[in-house]
């Protein structure tokens, strides 16, 4: 059992735990992910790493309420245990080299962008972030980015904090106005790091993308994360948990990797409402 | 007293009933029924059926305890060579190993040595009270990786002698194969569950949720204080066929299928983990993970399940009793068929139409056997201009794995083969000191029993390095 030593609502979807789990504290670098059980019946579900503290030996994950797992986790409090806690999981990103960096995150993919552009501060890179929310409401984790950034460009869809529009917009700018990045970092959603890609390519400027499929091992054994690279005009199978989760956006097949995450699109809306019932019900 | 020429038979659930069912197929021998069979057999000299089992169970002994009535006593006799009875009598090939040697299957049927060694066990974990104890400790440490049947072998035996074992599993579950690959219907997991707990009773410490290579590397073990360390990590990456369509939604690798059914329990009243359920189902491959996938679609609901393989029924690697029951559940077998590629749906009107991007059957073409290939094995090929077309809704690739790179990338001097298998000696030690290995992460995949008898060498080996230190 793994216990939630501490629990934070960074905005009313999204949470943030740190979880003990010393063997993993010790190991986890930015880009790498986890897999956690909440209890006993539960599904295995795969969580980007957030940051670590070695000396508590604790893992911050950040998630959103999207299932009934999420939702289910989110209503254990510091203090209790969660079944199950195992990584860190695939490839660490490669911060070799870089320079000067450009990060994009979208959502609560800033959540796993955030250490990665602590990464590359630490290391001495300049770092630009750009970061993007639905709403004012959405936002999170500014005065962390603004703390590992040597500029920041916060986005909102709807205007209602910041900048209006979205994250390729002010890419594009920067990029046309003669910016020179050694590489672009995107995490968000599947058709965010999709058009991200797509502003870059007249620029020339390398992508990286983070891939988060459906999963289950996250070991290299069940292929449910498999995902298709466009090599030289050759169609390649890779697996997320093993090979990546980063890999060239010039070579992400996107549009089939979309149409992939939503193969149980169905029964997991069903399972959300469920377990929002029950939980409700527990409660009253 | 006439001797029967047939084994006699194992009771099972009706085809018809247990095609909508997850519980077991065969149901066990009562004891009389197995105190008939046991007379079958004729206690010859030469014992051939030992040499044919790979852990080299003392087969005549524990079958003469059985006809005294003494199962306790044909039990402990099984025990003092393998580590996992209940398992491997209902999950080795005996028709290829021991019962293949069986002097009785000269003239006639061999005597049923697997259903007699399930019987057993059975009747052990159902009468006996004593627990394990665990034996004095000799000091040494050693560390396995998985928790699979080479791994609780090498464990078990390890124990055993005194060693202080621990074993690392990456999953949330002990077992490795035994619970995420073959389903509850021919392996109970509560027998998987009480062989685990005779392990600890032993003394031995199984820690869930590491992953060896990336939690904690070999190195790492070592300077934790284990003086050696046993990797049966088992097979990898499922295989794909490269054909176009294999990234539509309703296309599974079996181990990814199998494993939401099995250790996630996908098959039970509304799962939290989803899995595709009902209409057509083609499993590729002839293997037992083949009949494992097609099995168990079939009791998810399936309509309809096919088998297609691209050789004939005399070249298909399952065991032979599961081909029979998948047979007889009404499984249909397309042999010398080969997929070319799975069709999907697609609405040129509606990019948004939910049904979009789901599989919708699959283009085969027939083939025929042509000359043996350079392991003896007709090559098949393909019969130009017969592609057909099979309607279904799901696609399951059982087609094999490779092998796993977590641990080979993490361990410098560990040495692997073209394959990516991990290169060992007789003994099952590898390229580096004290680090030993067996199982599917050196031979690729292949059975139960024979990981077993890896895990066994294995653990003689590493008692007798570390007693002379």
């Amino acid at each position: 059992m793994y216990r939630i030593a501490s629990k934070k609502q960074l905005n009313p979807t999204v949470t943030q735990m740190e979880i003990e789990a010393p063997l993993v504290a010790n190991k986890a670098k930015p880009g790498q992910f986890i897999i956690l059980r909440v209890n006993e019946e539960g599904e295995r579900i795969p969580l980007t790493v957030a940051g670590v503290d070695k000396a508590r030996g604790t893992v911050k994950i950040i998630f959103q309420i999207v299932g009934a797992t999420t939702e289910l986790l989110n209503h254990k409090n510091e203090g209790e245990c969660i079944q199950d806690f195992v990584g860190p999981l695939g490839v660490p990103t490669h911060t070799d080299g870089i320079k000067k960096v450009c990060i994009v995150g979208g959502g609560v993919g800033c959540a796993i962008a955030m250490p990665v552009a602590q990464a590359f501060h630490e290391q001495g890179a300049e770092v630009t972030s750009i970061i993007g929310f639905r709403n004012k409401d959405l936002l999170i984790l500014e005065n962390e980015f603004r703390a590992c950034s040597d500029r920041l460009i916060v986005m909102t869809d709807d205007g209602s904090y910041a900048r209006h529009g979205n994250v390729t917009v002010p890419l594009k700018e920067l990029l046309e106005a003669g910016e020179t990045f050694d590489l672009i970092i995107t995490i968000g959603p599947l058709i965010m790091m999709k058009f991200v890609t797509l502003t870059a390519k007249p620029f020339g400027v390398p992508v990286t993308v983070s891939m988060n499929p459906i999963m289950i091992d996250g070991t290299g054994m069940c292929g449910g994360c498999r995902l298709t690279l466009i090599r030289d005009g050759r169609r390649i199978t890779r697996f997320a948990c093993v090979d990546g989760p980063d890999f060239n956006g010039y070579e992400v097949d996107f549009d089939e990797a979309m149409s992939r995450g939503r193969m149980y699109f169905d029964f997991e809306r069903h399972a959300h409402e469920t377990a929002c019932n029950l939980l409700k019900g527990a409660n009253s | 007293m006439a001797l029967n020429p047939k084994k006699h038979e194992m009771p099972t659930q009706a085809p018809e009933v247990r095609a909508h069912n997850f519980q077991e197929v065969a149901l066990g021998y009562t004891a009389e029924i197995a105190v008939e069979e046991a007379n079958r057999c004729l206690n010859c000299k030469n014992r051939p059926c030992v040499t044919g089992c790979p852990v080299n169970v003392n087969i005549p002994d524990f079958i003469t305890k059985i006809k005294s009535g003494d199962f306790e006593g044909a039990y402990q006799i099984i025990n003092e060579t393998s580590s996992l009875p209940a398992v491997c009598g209902r999950v080795c090939p005996q028709e290829t190993q021991c019962e293949s040697k069986c002097s009785m299957g000269v003239k006639f049927e061999p005597v049923g040595i697997g259903r007699l060694e399930r019987f057993v066990a059975d009747w052990h974990n159902a009468n006996a009270t004593e627990k394990a104890a665990a034996p004095a400790s000799n000091g040494h440490r050693v560390a396995i990786v998985g928790s699979g049947p080479s791994g609780l072998t090498c464990a078990g035996d390890l124990a055993k002698k005194g060693y202080q074992v621990s074993v690392f599993e990456a999953l949330h579950t002990a077992g490795g194969v035994l619970v995420y690959g073959i389903p509850e219907f021919r392996l109970p997991k509560r027998i998987v569950a009480k062989e685990v707990e005779t392990l600890r009773d032993l003394g031995v410490d199984v820690q869930t949720n590491v992953v060896i290579g990336k939690t904690l590397t070999i190195d790492e073990l070592f300077e934790m204080g284990y003086e050696a360390v046993f990797i049966g990590s088992g097979a990898g990456l499922p295989n794909f066929m490269n054909i176009p369509g294999e990234s539509l939604k309703g296309v599974y690798s079996a181990n990814e299928f199998l494993t939401r059914s099995n250790l996630m329990k996908a098959y039970l009243e509304n799962p939290v983990t989803p899995i595709m359920k009902g209409g057509y189902v083609a499993v590729v491959g002839g293997g037992n993970v083949a009949m494992d996938a097609a099995r168990t679609a079939l009791r998810l609901g399936a309509e309809h399940v096919y088998i297609v393989y691209r050789r004939s029924m005399d070249e298909l690697p399952a065991r032979r009793e599961e081909v029979e029951h998948a047979m007889e559940e009404g499984i249909d077998f397309r042999l010398l068929n080969n997929p070319v590629e799975i069709l999907g749906y697609s609405n040129p009107d509606d990019p948004r139409d939910p049904k979009n991007g789901f599989v919708t059957g699959m283009r085969c073409i027939k083939m025929e056997l042509g000359e043996p290939d350079a392991k003896g094995r007709r090559r098949p090929v393909p019969i130009p201009g017969s592609e057909f077309t099979l309607d279904v809704d799901t696609v399951i690739m059982a087609i094999g794995t490779s092998p796993n790179p977590l641990i080979k990338d993490t361990t410098a001097g560990l040495e692997v083969n073209s394959h990516g298998g991990i290169v060992v000696t007789e003994d099952g030690l590898t390229s580096r000191e004290n680090v030993y290995a067996g199982g599917d992460a050196v031979t690729g995949a292949a059975t139960v029993i024979s990981a077993m008898g890896a895990g066994k060498i294995a653990a003689k080996a590493i008692d007798e390095a570390l007693s002379a230190k």
